[in-house]
């Protein structure tokens, strides 16, 4: 394993505490529990969104808390969801009296300690849970499709919402809204290697991809021999559109993302042949992201999301956000 | 039971544990994703690490202070499903008193009820649940029946090994696991493994005694 570690236990807390030292003027990091809220306190009537999951992903979710966007985030350990009194801290700390809005991914783990979490505190709450991964078949049976990259849209555009005097109730129906608007599929070139087992999660060979690679390098829904970008891009959209039935000349935003060891050449590489695909689909493509925003440590690969949007969501993403790792109009 | 046999419980465990991590770290690898052996490890530190805080505390705060510190101190699904064991243990009804084997029993199940409760799993679906839930039936039986404990320890040793080894040719359909389909066949799963090892640990000293 080469990183850059000094001991592996203290391996979160050195890391928060450089995102602390280099975003102090836009969000503030608390320890013990652990979470990362805004620097300027909460508006009185304004929803909370609070946000959290393993560490691992970032930017990811600490890098969406500022103006626009989340009011928290609570790191868990690497790959790991964060502890109930993590969310319990972060919620009475930010919370002005509005009440908060939990966005959490369909993960096991994240739902028991989200569900906890709530439990504990005792003001206003609700929760989203996002699960646009296309990859995993869904059924009522099952823990259900994973949450993924789509996340980081619901954030900013619930985010734009609570900020602009949404009530909770508004945030939590436009969030689900983005998230049934949304599809997301992986492919991953390479292992991601967890800092405390020190070596790569999984094995594969130098002429193999997983196609529906899931967020912490969990196995998807193939291995594959690995084939030129068009077809790789090609099969992700597939399986996509499957899922979402957009219609002809339906507004959508195309979301590349890394999953941390692409460079973003590849990435901008993916989206042109995204394009191309789309536009040979009739689907029209009226807003971008590329990027890596819900990575997998050093994993090489990377996701494509396909979020249809309406008026409402395109005006939400549109509105000015400041945040470490997403800023415009602003 | 008492603050310091679960202490020294937790500390045989441990040993355990520590002993097998290798291969319950390989079977995440093959089904999720490799963290379930560290939490388990840390979750286990931090409990014999509390020995000095908790052990003239009477039962029912020893188990509570074990709780918030697993809940607090794991995180991921063992996070919240052992901190959710112990809390509702601590609920259990007269602790004050002695805890005599029935008593144990109680408190044990009332704990699984609550894991399958909050983790929304049963049997046959792939998880740790596949061990707990049929020790926990066994657990009642033994309560209300007239097996001698040695006996009726050794019948659960034996219930949590075959259920974990029944987990190998499951589909998974709750945790990460499920996100796999077909491909989680052929691998056991690594909280079964893990629980029956803590379950084998427990008994196996019960009955040495």
């Amino acid at each position: 394993m080469k990183k850059f570690i000094n001991n592996v236990d203290d391996f979160l807390k050195e890391s928060l505490n450089g995102f602390g030292k280099a975003h102090s003027d836009i969000i503030r990091v608390n320890f013990e529990p652990n979470f990362i809220s805004r620097k300027t306190k909460t508006k009185e009537g304004k929803v909370s969104l609070i946000s959290g999951g393993g560490s691992g992903h970032e930017p990811m979710h600490g890098g969406f808390v500022g103006h626009g966007m989340l009011d928290a985030a609570c790191p868990g350990f690497v790959f790991s969801a964060p502890t109930p009194d993590q969310m319990q801290a972060a919620a009475e700390n930010v919370d002005s009296g509005a009440g908060v809005l939990f966005i959490v991914k369909n993960y096991s783990g994240d739902i028991m300690n989200f569900q906890m979490g709530a439990e504990m505190y005792s003001g206003k709450n609700d929760s989203i849970i996002t699960n646009d991964d296309v990859a995993v078949e869904d059924s009522t049976f099952t823990t259900g499709r994973r949450g993924v990259a789509a996340t980081v849209l619901v954030e900013k555009i619930v985010g734009s919402l609570a900020e602009s005097g949404g009530s909770i109730e508004e945030c939590k129906k436009l969030g689900e809204k983005v998230n049934k608007n949304s599809g997301t599929m992986g492919v991953a070139f390479t292992s991601c290697t967890v800092p405390a087992a020190g070596k790569p999660t999984f094995d594969i060979g130098n002429d193999e991809m997983e196609f529906g690679v899931g967020i912490h390098g969990e196995p998807g829904r193939k291995r594959e021999k690995i084939q030129p970008s068009k077809t790789i891009v090609n099969n992700m959209l597939e399986a996509i559109l499957d899922d979402l039935k957009p219609q002809k000349n339906e507004k959508t935003l195309l979301f590349i993302n890394g999953m941390g060891g692409t460079p973003l050449t590849e990435l901008y590489l993916v989206y042109d042949d995204a394009c191309e695909i789309l536009k040979s689909k009739g689907i029209e493509i009226t807003r971008s992201l590329v990027g890596n925003y819900c990575t997998s440590l050093e994993m090489q690969g990377a996701s494509i999301t396909l979020l249809k949007c309406d008026e409402e969501i395109l005006k939400n993403w549109d509105a000015p956000v400041h945040t470490a790792a997403m800023r415009w109009g602003m | 039971m008492s603050v310091n046999f679960l202490i020294s419980q937790a500390k045989n465990i441990q040993i355990v544990i520590d002993e097998n991590a290798a291969e319950i770290e390989a079977l995440d690898q093959n089904i999720g994703d490799g963290d379930h052996i560290f939490n388990v490890q840390r979750g286990l530190k931090l409990v014999v690490e509390l020995e000095n805080d908790i052990k003239n505390l009477p039962l029912q705060k020893g188990l509570n202070m074990i709780a918030m510190k697993v809940l607090s101190g794991i995180g991921g699904s063992s996070g919240a499903l052992f901190g959710t064991f112990f809390m509702s243990m601590a609920k259990t009804p007269d602790l004050d008193g002695n805890i005599d084997f029935n008593k144990a029993c109680e408190m044990v199940i009332t704990g699984i009820n609550a894991m399958k409760e909050r983790g929304k799993a049963d049997v046959g679906e792939k998880t740790m649940m596949d061990v707990l839930i049929p020790v926990s039936e066994k657990l009642n039986e033994l309560k209300s029946g007239n097996t001698g404990m040695n006996e009726g320890l050794s019948e659960i040793i034996k219930i949590a090994e075959d259920r974990m080894l029944a987990t190998k040719d499951m589909l998974a359909t709750k945790g990460r696991a499920s996100f796999l389909g077909e491909r989680a066949k052929g691998h056991i799963d690594p909280g079964a493994r893990s629980s029956q090892l803590i379950i084998d640990t427990i008994c196996k000293s019960l009955i040495n005694k």
